[in-house]
This record gives C-alpha cells, structure tokens and sequence, in this order.
C-alpha cells in the first residue's frame, strides 16, 4: 500500500504539468459556431438602414443564391477593415446583403460613404433581433446563404485579405 | 510628469469601440412591473451566458448584445413565454455553450456521478479506519 502511494504526488504534478502545458499550448478559441449552419435562414423582414439601398427580408435570400450576408455596424471598428474584401467579393460578382446591427440611419450612411457600399439591400435590426435569432454573437460576421436558403457557412470575425479566395469558393460550392 | 499623467489616463481609459450611441432596449434595464414575472425573467437571465464576454451572465454584463437580449427574454416572459422555452430555443441557437444550467447529456454524467462517486469513496476510507481501530 505505502510503496505505491509514495508516488501518487509526482504523478499528480505530472497529470496537473501536462493539463497546463497543453492549455498554454492550444489555448480555446472563444468563437461560438452558430448552431443553424446547415438550417435554413430564419424569418425576417427589416426596415431599411441606409438611405439609398432598399430594406431586407429573409424571403428574398430564399431563392437565387448563393448569397453572402453581412452582419455589419458603422460603430464596429473591424467591420471597416473588413470593407475592401467586400468590395473585392462584389467586384467578383458576388451578391452581398447587409443588415447593420444596433445602428442608426446616418450613421449607416456617413459608414457607407467613408468605406465603399458593397450591399444590394440593407436591413436595420435596431435590437439586435435577428442577429440572435440567426446564432450570431457578434459583428462583423458572414453568412452564406446557398440557393435554397439555408445557411451553408458562417465567417466569424472579419473578412481578411486572405480569406476571400476560400469565401469565393465555398460561395461557388453552395449551390 | 506631463508624459506620466498621459500614461495614467491611458491605463485608466475603458475601451469603448464596440458600444453603440444607440439607447438600450425598453426593457434592457428595467424591471417588469409584475414581480412574479421579474423573478422569472431574473431566473432565466443569470443562466445565460453573455456572447460577448463569455464569463458573464447577461444579468451581470453591460455589453450592448446583453442588454438587447436581456429586453428580448422580459418581453417574451411578458407575452407568456415559459423561461424553458427560451432556454431552449436560445441553445438551438448557440448549443450548450449559452446555457450556465448543466444538461443530462452523457458529456456530464461523470459530473452527475461526482458527488455519489465522492460519498462512496469517504465511506470506505471511513470503513477502514474503525476496522483499524476496533483490532487492538
């Protein structure tokens, strides 16, 4: 009995250096997946968040994709950062809604005005409604929305320069 | 001492680029008159994690998100909606991960056990030490 257990504090430190080693080493990400990837889109219809683009409902994702939709804010600092890769999506044909979450409409249009309007319709969701409803947690995020509907990628964070190879791509795969 | 008072304020500053000028939510920060209803909505909201800063509750947390869900769940108390219902419709959403209250999925029965495995343990080790002490 005592033999074995003279050697249970070293292999607790071991068990104990091995679980910290592997948390400094592969720390968690902190990104919540939305669990309607692979669902369809949930129901919405927004008003309008910009002056000179018409607003946004879900029904008109349904049909015609793939599309890409953006959750944007003029107050969130890497949406603007992300906005020459929305330009380069949109030059490459690609589609792309807006729905600007807790903004105003002057804002959305002096935001729009500073970093190019990539977007064919932007919706205002004023109260972050469908954003939750969507599994969203944060702005800017990306969704792509394939022909039928459904959501079939989630981008989380911004859209960076080297990103938008693999975003053409899955929007080419999203049939 | 120009420069260290600089360096003070910038160490003192709060960060402020992901709040919005928007006002908060009807009901953000603001009780339901019915208290029963309050308590029930409170209940469901210290329970929810916050998305934005993933240790807080959204009952505790000031981030604007917080705030338009915390509205969101006393409103739908108020139009009668079970606390459940929302729990539930919220993990459709987010998984688990939103929930603070422990599920019964196989992923958590050892933490379920726990407590029966613990009890087990101190009973034996108890068992053996009025053996011992009975022999003499």
């Amino acid at each position: 009995m005592r033999s074995w257990l003279i050697w249970l504090p070293l292999a607790l430190f071991l068990a104990f250096f091995g679980l910290f080693a592997s948390g400094l080493l592969h720390p968690d990400d902190r990104i919540i997946p939305s669990k309607l990837v692979g669902k369809p889109l949930p129901a919405f219809a927004l008003p309008a968040a910009a002056s000179d683009r018409p607003p946004l409902a879900s029904t008109q994702l349904a049909t015609g994709g793939p599309r890409l939709l953006n959750i944007f804010a003029s107050w969130c600092v890497p949406c603007a950062a992300e906005a020459p890769q929305l330009m380069v999506l949109k030059q490459a044909g690609i589609e792309i809604d807006g729905i600007a979450i807790r903004d105003a409409r002057p804002d959305v249009d002096a935001f729009l005005k500073r970093y190019g309007n990539p977007y064919a319709r932007i919706g205002l969701d004023a109260r972050s409604e469908v954003q939750i409803a969507m599994g969203s947690s944060g702005v800017p995020e990306s969704f792509i929305i394939d022909s039928k509907g459904r959501i079939a990628y989630q981008h989380v964070g911004d859209i960076r320069v080297e990103d938008v190879p693999m975003i053409l791509d899955r929007l080419r795969n999203a049939q | 001492m120009r420069g260290l008072l600089a360096l003070l304020a910038l160490l003192l500053s709060v960060p402020v680029l992901a709040q919005t000028a928007l006002p908060p939510a009807p009901y953000a920060d603001r009780q339901i008159d019915d208290p029963a209803l309050e308590k029930k909505a409170r209940t469901l909201m210290e329970t929810i994690r916050c998305l934005t800063c993933q240790s807080q509750s959204i009952a505790d947390s000031n981030a604007s998100m917080a705030a338009d869900l915390r509205s969101q769940i006393r409103e739908r108390i108020m139009a009668g909606e079970q606390p459940e219902h929302i729990r539930a419709w919220l993990i459709e959403r987010y998984g688990d991960w939103v929930s603070y209250e422990p599920t019964a999925e196989p992923i958590l029965w050892p933490l379920w056990a726990a407590p029966l495995l613990f009890l087990g343990l101190g009973m034996m080790l108890l068992r053996g030490r009025i053996k011992r002490r009975r022999l003499p």
